[in-house]
């Protein structure tokens, strides 16, 4: 049974590190994002240090629904979809190795980065660790619900914009517990632990829903 | 009562597309080692029919059955598909797009069938496309694509392959393999279920022609629908 899921999760990964970019181009939007907003609040260091890990937070999100639409429609553009529905494996699982493979090559980079676009927002050591811990957890969250939308726009020749209109909705939850455990760890008096044990239900809770919606969505989809 | 035989059983075969019905109906049956070869004009729902079989077109109506093969399977998941469209990536090297597909797609073998998995290199050496085994796929003609795909069907074995227009893109000398290929596979007890408009030579054929109601017959049965 492994055999088979490590063949996937190889494809995969050797794919999106050959087409290339689109890790980097994900990082970069990040970046490109996360530059933008000291310019647009003012050079207000307390103020950036305030809504620091909210501003990560939101551009981990958008770089993160960047990469989405790709995730399946390239599989079904050259028909290797149909042929995933009739290999005699789980579909969900199929899902599930996909996202994972997709995870590593677009949102773990996203989390190596978080630190060093830290520094740009005026973080200390404290919260920077925190924002990059609820990132490395609530990341997957994101992408395995945003596996659900690229399902759903598989068929549309443009779904990558209906993608994060259905999505953002759906990751609301996720950015509400990331910005407030990583906010819990830098002050004081709320308990740290609360929301970010939350945000770990949220990611085990869309690891088990975003694979079933989505293999719903894609037979659904495969006429 | 022994009946371990193959036999690939479609009954009523009703499907919809598009809010159209494309046919209604339909039943047949193919035993061990025959080829069914469906013909008719363009648009009359033969590629519909093949990917019902496959699974991916939801039937409206009917029943789609693999006597013989493992009960544990649905019958396309004991089925290749191979289609338009030839699922190969051309970032991946030929031998890691063949790789990947022996890996992957579940092998399904019953005591009356006894297709043999042969390994990817000396499949793409049979093919004539050996010489391009670490090539990227990106640089393989359309007919060399073509081959790569039907490679497919040689290192996982399955008794049913369907093949939609087997022959197009390949030439000559190509298209005789094929028919090789494809009579080896009866030959070792499968079954075939293609859509061809080219006359194929195997060794056993049954026809189905696909045609369009009668007009004056089919009105009444508009009114119902």
């Amino acid at each position: 049974m492994t055999g088979w899921a490590m063949a996937l999760f190889q494809r995969d990964l050797r794919l999106s590190v050959r087409i290339g970019g689109s890790a980097l181009v994900g990082v970069l939007f990040f970046l490109a994002v996360v530059t933008v907003i000291p310019f647009g609040v003012g050079p207000d260091l307390n103020l950036l240090a305030r809504i620091g890990p909210a501003i990560l937070w939101i551009g981990a999100l958008l770089a993160t629904l960047l990469g989405l639409d790709r995730l399946f429609q390239a599989d079904r553009e050259d028909g290797t979809l149909d042929l995933m529905m009739m290999a005699g494996r789980p579909l969900e699982l199929v899902i599930l190795i996909k996202c994972l493979a997709h995870w590593i090559a677009t949102g773990l980079p996203l989390v190596v980065a978080a630190p060093l676009l830290a520094i740009f927002l005026n973080l200390d050591p404290v919260s920077m660790g925190a924002v990059t811990l609820t990132l490395l957890v609530g990341t997957p969250a994101l992408t395995l619900i945003g596996a659900i939308g690229a399902s759903l726009t598989v068929s549309l020749r443009r779904g990558g914009l209906l993608l994060a209109v259905l999505v953002i909705p759906l990751a609301i939850p996720v950015l509400i517990f990331g910005v407030s455990s990583a906010d819990a760890a830098i002050h004081d008096p709320v308990p740290f632990l609360t929301p970010f044990l939350i945000l770990c239900a949220l990611t085990l809770i869309a690891a088990v829903v975003g694979p079933i919606a989505s293999a719903a969505a894609l037979r659904f989809s495969a006429d | 009562m022994r009946s371990s035989l193959l036999k690939l059983i479609a009954e009523n075969l009703t499907i919809d597309r598009g809010g159209r019905r494309v046919f209604q109906d339909l039943s047949f049956s193919l035993s061990q080692g025959s080829a069914l070869v469906v013909t008719g004009a363009n648009g009359i729902g033969k590629s519909s029919l093949l990917r019902t079989l496959a699974g991916l077109v939801p039937l409206a109506a009917g029943t789609i059955r693999l006597e013989g093969g493992e009960t544990d399977r649905l019958p396309q998941e004991q089925a290749h598909y191979f289609g338009h469209q030839d699922a190969v990536k051309p970032a991946l090297s030929v031998l890691e797009n063949l790789r990947f597909w022996q890996n992957f797609a579940a092998a399904s073998v019953c005591e009356d069938f006894t297709g043999s998995t042969l390994s990817p290199s000396l499949v793409l050496e049979t093919l004539g496309i050996g010489h391009t085994a670490h090539l990227p796929a990106a640089y393989l003609s359309a007919g060399q694509r073509r081959r790569l795909s039907l490679s497919r069907l040689l290192v996982t074995p399955r008794p049913v392959w369907l093949m939609d227009e087997p022959t197009s893109a390949l030439d000559k000398t190509s298209e005789q393999q094929l028919l090789g290929i494809m009579n080896d596979h009866l030959a070792s007890g499968g079954l075939i279920v293609t859509a061809t408009h080219t006359e194929l030579v195997l060794d056993r054929v049954e026809t189905l022609h696909l045609q369009a109601a009668d007009p004056a017959e089919q009105a009444p049965e508009e009114a119902l629908l």
